[in-house]
This record gives C-alpha cells, structure tokens and sequence, in this order.
C-alpha cells in the first residue's frame, strides 16, 4: 500500500471496528478527499458516518468535540496543515483541555487528520509544518508516520486513543518514499518494506519511536519526510549514524533517544519546520539535560529556515541531502 | 491608480463608532425600544419553513402583559404548580448570586459572575427542555443548574475551590460542570460551546436518539467566527439544536451595539442561515418557556435549528470584577421597559390568585436561609486561599488519560521541591 491506502484502511478497519467512528471534513465524503485517503468510505458506511461539511476549520473541529463528548469517535481531516490555524481555539482551548477542566467528566477523543510538510511545490500554504505549534499544548498528542505501515498502525491507535491527537500525514511521502532528492525520478512504497501493510487490524503504540538504523557515530533524530531524507544523506556519507524516527512527538520515547545518545555522543535533529521554537528546540534543550556528560559535540539542528515556505526557492528551502551531508560532517568533525 | 486628483471632489469619508445612549450620570430614556403588546406575535407551527419568520424575528414575542395576565397564543398554559416551581427556580438563581457575590466580596473566594435580571433565561429554558436534554451553557446560566436540582453545596464548592470541589480546583469559580444533569463544562473561551453544541446535536441525531442539544451566548459574543460557523452546521445538517443568544444589551462595557445590534436583530442573524429565529422578551418567563418548548419541538421532529434571541437586560456588573458605573448610566436598570422576570412572573401567579405577597416573602426567606445554610456547610470544606484543598499531585491528573512520563517527572519534582523546601502544603 501507499501512505494514501494506508490511511485509507485505517479509517475503513476502525468504521469496521467501532460504530461510533465517524469520518468528517472538507471533501471527504463523496469525492473521498482531495488526496483520496477516505475514498469509498462514504459509499461503504453511510452519509451519517463519513460526512463532507462545510468549509470552516473552527466548525470542523467544534463540531467534532461536540460528537466526542456525546460518545463518538471523531476523525476529522483539515485538508492542510496550512489551514488548520482557524481550529486553533478549538484544539488549544477546548480539545485539549476538556477533560481536565470536567475531572474527566467530558472528554475529546478526536484523531485530526492533516496533510503537512513541504516538498511538493505547495508554496506558503501548502507546505508548512506547524507541529510545534501543537507540542506546546498540553492535553494534545502529537504523532506523525514516515511509512505506510506506520500510518496505519499509529492512526489505529490515534482513532482508539481517548485523548485529541494531531495526525500529521506528510503528503510529500504519501505516494513513495522521498530521500530529498527531487531531481530524481519518483519512487513508490512497493520496493519499501514500510510499504507491507497488513489489510487487517494492527496498531502500533503511540509514544514509542522506531529506530530505522542502528549506529555508534550519532544519533539523528527526525520524523516524517526527513526519516527518508536523513537516511540517504547518511548512505551517501558513509558515517555509520543512529536514525530514529520519533513517530511520537508527545509524548516522546525519551527513553531510546537519551539511550542513543548516550550510546553516540553526538545528537543531530532534522525537522522541514521552521527553526526558532521548532520541535527540535525542545529536543535539542531534552537532549541536552539529560546526556550533558556523554556529548561529544554541540547538538546540530538540521531545519527549514525562518522564513515563510517559497514557491521557487522550495530546494533551497528545504532541508535535504545538500544541507544534511554538510551537518553530518560538521558534527563529526573533532570525532 | 487612483490620484488626489481624482478624488478631490468626492465627499470626505467619516468612520461610524457606536455609542450608547447613555453614560454614567445620563437621565435614561427607553421610550424608543418597540415593545410590542403582550399576546400579539404570532405563533407559527413548529414544523413551518424558516422562511416566514421574518416578523417573528424582528418582533418579540410575549405572553405576560402590562397586569401580568398570561395573553395570546403563545401563552404555554402552565398549570400554578409549575409556576410556582419557575418562580421558586428563578428565586433561588437570585438569592444564590447574592450570596455568592457576597462571598466573593469577604474575600472568600476570588470570582463569580451574577444572572440577576436574566433568571428567566436559564430558569424557564431548562424547564421546557427534557432532563436529558444536554446545555452547553455559558457562564450565565448557573440558572439551569439549579432548575435541575442540581446541588447547591456543589456549586458552592466550586466556587471556593474546597476540597469538596468535584473539578479539584481545576477551574475558575462558576466554571461548573455536570454530565449526569446535562451541563457541559463551561470554557472562559466565548461561543466556543456553539458549534459544541451543534456537534452533539448531530451525533444524537445520526445515532437516532431522541435528545437533543441547547446552547447559550450573549449577544456579544454572536460576533466570535464559532457563532457563524455554528449556524452554518446546524442550517446545513438541521441539527436538533437550540441556539439561544442572551440579548442583555452588555458585553462587559461594550454595548450591544459593538455587536451590529444599530443595524438589526440578534434573532435577524436567524433568517440568513435559514434557521427559524424567534424574538422573545426575556424577561417574561412564560415566553422564554413557550419559544423554548416550540423549539424543543420542532428539533425533536426533525423539522432543524431555531435560534432564539432573548431580549434582556443585564441588571448588575459583568462579574465581580467590573464595575458598571464607569460605563452607564445607573438608572438604566431600573427604567428598563421589560421589567424584572422574578417580580413579573409574581404578579402573574398572585392575579391567578394563586400566591401573595406574604407566601413570596417566605418563599425569598426560605431561599435566603437555605443558601446561608448550605454555604456554612460548603464552608466546612474550605475557601479559596485558606490552604491547599487539593492534593497537589491531582494538578498533573486528568491532562491525559494516562500520565506520561514528562508529567510524572513534573510531579515528582514537584513534590520533591515541596519537602526540600520544609513547607509542605497543608493538603493532607
């Protein structure tokens, strides 16, 4: 399966599952989303079940807090990350802090969908990466998948999870795994194991990342798009790196990070998203409190710059192989 | 391009700021707010097409006249029992914020927000709805609660943030919240609990339940974007959903104005959206209950939304915390043309000849007395400031289902830091 499948049969094995999932956003029901992922669901659970609305992001999510306290299991889709912005106070104040405002009396148990990262020539609104903005607020969870089987285990787990989650669904990976090098020819998911995906029920835990290379040099921290992209740059470089892919943002496996690093002595973090109090502050600040003795180097961040995300200057924007292969061989350098 | 030139002979542009009519010191004079007679608005079926209720939304409709005889067709016909549970019900609203706000003021707690003058809202709504009927109130209808029975003591504890408080502490006083008696938790964040509202609505509806879903603002609060994106979903899905805007003239200092009330009606917003809108006086109890009931109605039967403005007037302060004399002008109260809801629906049920002066006045001391009670009791369980009434730890609780590993070490630093520093709370 591609990410696009996956998701898909996420959504459809849960609709299966549990009577109470419902499906809801903009273009989703009828057409099966502008990227396809709830294609055929409609036709197959009801009008009643997976739903198209209208087009305002604060109704979408209000909505769906509205439904979970009820006792359905929203899962509504923002058609970008980029547009999530109007939802906001509905995340931040309301999904978030539902249950700890009632002692557990309401709660918010939405899986909210989007499509985020850059790669695709989406220019400033198609493009953005705003995870950030979500793992600063307390009450959400935060997860996003770098493969197929990824994304359907950790929506699975996403959808079943009581408390509101932000799915990010990197679309520059949905049809193929990208490893930044984007005067290459497209790859697909079917020459990638992470490409497998069981037709039927799995998940796979949230809060738990993946180690998609083992190494002693550094460990690399990264998520999404960038897990592709830093595994080539690390291919190329010939430096026997430790890759994590978080898959978790919050809560995160500090466990295996702090055990990685401990391992390595040097910690390198890659993100799409901005940099100033992008995700890899906190991770770098983390990684820092708790393996000051072991490191070996300054910690590295690897992101996009501080500006918005251009259209035409998208490959110089973007953090790939070029500006990863020159961090590489700056964190190594003393070694 | 456009140059000087070009407009040079065009009239000067000017900005339109609303302002009242009134400010502090200014003699009041209401002479121009149409008050249609009682008994006179038309009474539509529940079932009929949003599209005729132009004059329903632009009128008001009322039930008690000038003698407090109940006229027209919208008279709900209830029998004295029921009034007299309304009357109690919306006595008892006033007697709770005068105390509470009392208490507030002896520093025992350190916020509350009163309803005075809007009893009607909550009190009569709640009691055309069924009980399982769920609110998604805001923070001034603490009259829905007490319609439901709800406990005082737990109110109360709320309030002072004791150790009886079932939100442990979590939330501002009068941030109530109660699933069993169907009152949504309450956010400081305005018309948020709209689209909320609607959402549940749709949800009971697809289900194929038979409750449906009530929601409460004020009438400044219609300007926040989830007004709009509420009447949109419940229009578009005809939810069962009843959408009520409290039309109390204030917005802290803001005058109803700052929320387009020079141009049109609250319930007018009703007519673009397709929902049916109804204008009531909501300060006559019997025609917030019969608008209520009519709406209920026609959300059970599938017939959709009806948005209803509940033309008020908001008697005290904002909250504890503002001061209305440096805004309006005192008398307006006062002057107000639609009266006050507790004394109307009072004179109602003693020209029934089913009430007196002398059983109201035992009735207020009852309250009164109950209110005092119950308080020294909540009391018991602590007020704000006097100690910690909550086990510390319970902060890190209830973020998440389960507690992950970076607010278990919150807590525990947290606890460690309260040992180290040889003050440990006093919340065992």
């Amino acid at each position: 399966m591609n990410m696009i499948q996956a998701v898909n049969s996420a959504m459809d094995v849960m609709m299966g599952r549990d009577e109470n999932v419902v499906v809801m956003g903009e273009d989703v029901g009828y057409f099966g989303g502008v990227f396809r992922a709830t294609a055929g669901l409609q036709k197959k659970y009801g009008k009643t079940r997976v739903f198209d609305t209208p087009i305002t992001e604060c109704g979408i999510i209000g909505v769906a807090i509205g439904m979970g306290a009820y006792g359905l299991r929203p899962v509504p889709e923002i058609q970008f990350a980029d547009y999530i912005y109007p939802a906001l106070d509905q995340l931040v104040s309301e999904a978030a802090r539902l249950r700890y405002r009632s002692a557990g009396e309401f709660i918010a148990p939405l899986t909210v969908r989007s499509p985020f990262g850059g790669g695709i020539f989406g220019g400033q609104t198609h493009s953005q990466s705003p995870e950030s903005i979500f793992t600063h607020v307390s009450g959400l969870k935060t997860v996003i998948p770098a493969t197929p089987y990824d994304a359907k285990g950790l929506l699975i787990s996403c959808i079943e999870d009581n408390d509101p989650v932000i799915f990010f669904e990197p679309k520059r990976i949905y049809n193929g795994p990208f490893d930044g090098h984007w005067d290459r020819p497209a790859k697909n998911w079917s020459n990638h194991p992470g490409g497998e995906v069981p037709t039927g029920y799995y998940r796979i835990p949230l809060g738990k990342a993946s180690v998609v290379r083992e190494g002693d040099a550094v460990t690399i921290l990264c998520y999404g798009t960038m897990v592709h992209v830093v595994a080539d740059s690390v291919a190329d470089a010939g430096i026997n790196a430790e890759i994590i892919d978080l898959r978790t943002l919050v809560p995160l496996d500090i466990d295996t990070i702090v055990e990685s690093v401990k391992k390595t002595g040097r910690c390198m973090i890659v993100h799409e998203a901005t940099r100033t109090q992008g995700f890899g502050s906190e991770l770098s600040a983390t990684v820092q409190e708790r393996c000051f003795y072991h490191l070996e180097a300054p910690i590295l961040r690897v992101t996009g710059f501080d500006t918005p995300y251009p259209h035409s200057l998208e490959w110089a924007y973007f953090p790939g192989p070029v500006r990863i292969g020159q961090a590489l061989k700056e964190i190594m350098k003393d070694a | 391009m456009t140059g000087d030139h070009q407009r040079a002979n065009r009239p000067q542009l000017s900005l339109h700021v609303p302002e009242p009519k009134f400010r502090p010191g200014d003699d009041v004079d209401f002479s121009d707010i149409a008050v249609p007679a009682a008994g006179t608005a038309r009474r539509p079926e529940p079932g009929d097409s949003p599209d005729g209720f132009h004059e329903l939304a632009y009128g008001l409709v009322r039930v008690l006249d000038e003698d407090g005889r109940a006229v027209g067709a919208w008279d709900p016909r209830l029998d004295p029992d029921r009034l007299r549970v309304m009357l109690r019900n919306m006595a008892m609203t006033r007697a709770f914020d005068e105390r509470m706000f009392r208490a507030q003021r002896q520093g025992k707690t350190s916020f509350y927000m009163k309803s005075t003058g809007e009893e009607a809202v909550s009190v009569a709504a709640a009691m055309a709805l069924a009980r399982d009927d769920m609110c998604f109130p805001s923070y001034r209808q603490q009259g829905i609660l007490i319609t439901r029975d709800y406990p005082l003591i737990e109110m109360m504890n709320q309030i002072y943030s004791n150790k009886g408080d079932k939100l442990q502490g979590k939330q501002l006083p009068i941030m109530y919240s109660s699933r069993e008696d169907g009152f949504f938790s309450i956010s400081g964040n305005l018309t948020t609990q709209y689209p909320q509202a609607v959402g549940w609505a749709m949800a009971s509806a697809a289900k194929g339940d038979s409750r449906i879903a009530a929601t409460w603002c004020g009438e400044g609060s219609t300007a926040e974007g989830d007004f709009h994106s509420a009447c949109t979903f419940a229009s578009v899905y005809r939810a069962p959903v009843i959408l009520n805007v409290v039309n109390n003239q204030w917005a802290i200092s803001s005058f109803s104005g700052f929320a387009g009330a020079e141009a049109t009606t609250f319930a007018a917003r009703a007519i673009g959206y397709g929902i049916a809108g109804l204008r009531v006086d909501g300060n006559d109890p019997l025609a917030v209950y019969a608008a209520t009931l009519w709406a209920a109605e026609r959300a059970r039967t599938n017939q959709g939304p009806t948005l209803i403005e509940h033309f008020t007037y908001r008697a005290e302060g904002h909250s504890t915390s503002d001061d209305p004399t440096g805004y309006r002008s005192a008398q307006e109260w006062t002057s107000w043309p639609l009266g006050d809801p507790v004394k109307r629906l009072k004179d109602h049920l003693i020209g029934l000849g089913a009430w007196d002066e002398d059983r109201q006045a035992a009735m207020d001391k009852e309250c009164a007395d109950l209110v005092r009670k119950t308080q020294k009791e909540a009391e018991k369980n602590g007020i704000l400031g006097h100690g910690l009434h909550q086990q510390f730890e319970t902060m890190f609780e209830g973020v998440y289902e389960e507690m992950p590993w970076h607010l278990k070490e919150q807590q525990a630093q947290m606890i460690a830091e309260e040992q180290a520093s040889g003050r440990p709370w006093d919340a065992k």
